[in-house]
């Protein structure tokens, strides 16, 4: 296992090193199911980066100012380069042959796994950065626990992203502190996104049965475990931004089951088009 | 008051360099702002350690026109640089 970022928090290292000392590595449980289970949690994220990096790189040239276009294209880049390595290694632990690009671009909506969350649409500008803070917060909380997985490979992929993450996290809150709390017309856009993107947080601290697998594992978090830390740092922010929380509990889900919404459809008709049109076309 | 950001000049301190090096501008709010633009601006291909922003407004420079009386009268001054000087053979590569 690779040295442990400041950041790791040391209940989650010593759960994953309990669970590596009792023998609960996946391996040796049942391996077909918990592989499959693995497979699965490795596209929830893979698919998450590829479809919220997708939706940043539709602002490539319509940015509100020059800095900010150039700020969103490297966030764009950061999450694609994540995607290729944990859908590379999605492929290589699903051991069918397929690469990361065959996952990226021939597969339909229906098996992909990312948070409904981002595949909203961009909306304003304001907008955009709220969906990216929601799940900046709670990228940077999954993937601190991820770098001490028990799986080397995805601590070592984590441990990577977790600097380019905690960017995005300064980026971000810090934009929203400054739109919500910024003249009449910011703060009611800010308000208007929050309002409209909240029931989308829900899904991303929901476990199933997979989940939990990977968890007892030791590869991955259990989802729920990173809700209370989340709250807390964005309750925070969202306060300094004078915006308010909507009181509903609701929560859509589905993205992790492949249930999504029809944003995902035309996501996915723009980004696979060439590959679909011109099978193996490379440049 | 304006309703465009104001100006900000940019200076990064390379890997290998000594001193913080002009690079650009950009505009920004305010400093903080500043640091992170340009961050996203100029440091994407792993130039820099360390990242100065000053406002442009802030500098004050020479002028233009204030060139003559500045910097011509030390064309005729050879004797300034330390060229006429003999080097002793055993004081080796200076």
């Amino acid at each position: 296992m690779p040295s442990l970022p400041d950041v790791a928090q040391a209940d989650t290292a010593d759960l994953a090193r309990e669970a590596a000392a009792h023998g609960q590595g996946l391996h040796a449980l049942s391996p077909g199911a918990n592989q499959a289970a693995f497979f699965e949690v490795l596209l929830q994220i893979g698919d998450t980066t590829l479809i919220l990096g997708h939706r940043d790189s539709e602002w490539c040239g319509h940015s509100p100012t020059l800095e900010e276009d150039i700020a969103l294209a490297n966030m764009a880049l950061d999450l694609i380069g994540q995607t290729q390595l944990w859908l590379g290694l999605a492929a290589e632990v699903e051991g069918k042959g397929r690469t990361a690009d065959d996952l990226a671009y021939l597969r339909d909506a229906w098996d992909f796994r990312n948070l409904l969350l981002v595949e909203r649409p961009n909306g304003d500008f304001g907008h955009t950065l709220m969906r990216h803070f929601l799940f900046d917060i709670y990228h940077l909380a999954l993937l601190q626990a991820l770098a001490t997985s028990s799986d080397r490979r995805v601590a070592e992929i984590a441990a990577k992203a977790c600097k380019e993450v905690a960017y995005h996290v300064e980026r971000t809150s810090n934009l929203i502190v400054r739109l919500g709390d910024g003249n009449d017309e910011s703060h009611r856009r800010m308000q208007a996104a929050l309002d409209a993107l909240w029931p989308y947080v829900g899904e991303m601290f929901m476990a199933d049965e997979k989940d939990e697998a990977v968890a007892a594992a030791g590869i991955a978090p259990n989802p729920a475990s990173l809700r209370a830390a989340w709250e807390t740092t964005v309750r925070n922010v969202l306060a300094a931004a004078t915006l308010t929380i909507p009181e509903s509990k609701f929560a859509h889900k589905g993205g992790k089951r492949g249930i999504h919404t029809e944003h995902l459809g035309y996501i996915l008709a723009d980004m696979q088009f060439l590959q679909r049109a011109y099978p193996g076309a490379s440049w | 008051m304006s309703r465009e950001w104001p100006l900000w000049e940019v200076f990064i301190r390379g890997q290998h360099g000594l001193s913080h090096r002009h690079v650009g501008s950009l505009h920004a709010a305010d400093a903080e702002m500043a640091v992170l633009h340009a961050r996203d601006v100029y440091t994407r291909r792993n130039e820099g350690v360390s990242i100065w922003v000053v406002r442009s407004s802030d500098i004050a420079a020479s002028s233009p026109s204030n060139k003559g009386p500045l910097f011509d009268p030390a064309n005729t001054k050879i004797y300034r640089h330390p060229t006429f000087y003999e080097i002793p053979e055993e004081v080796g590569h200076m």
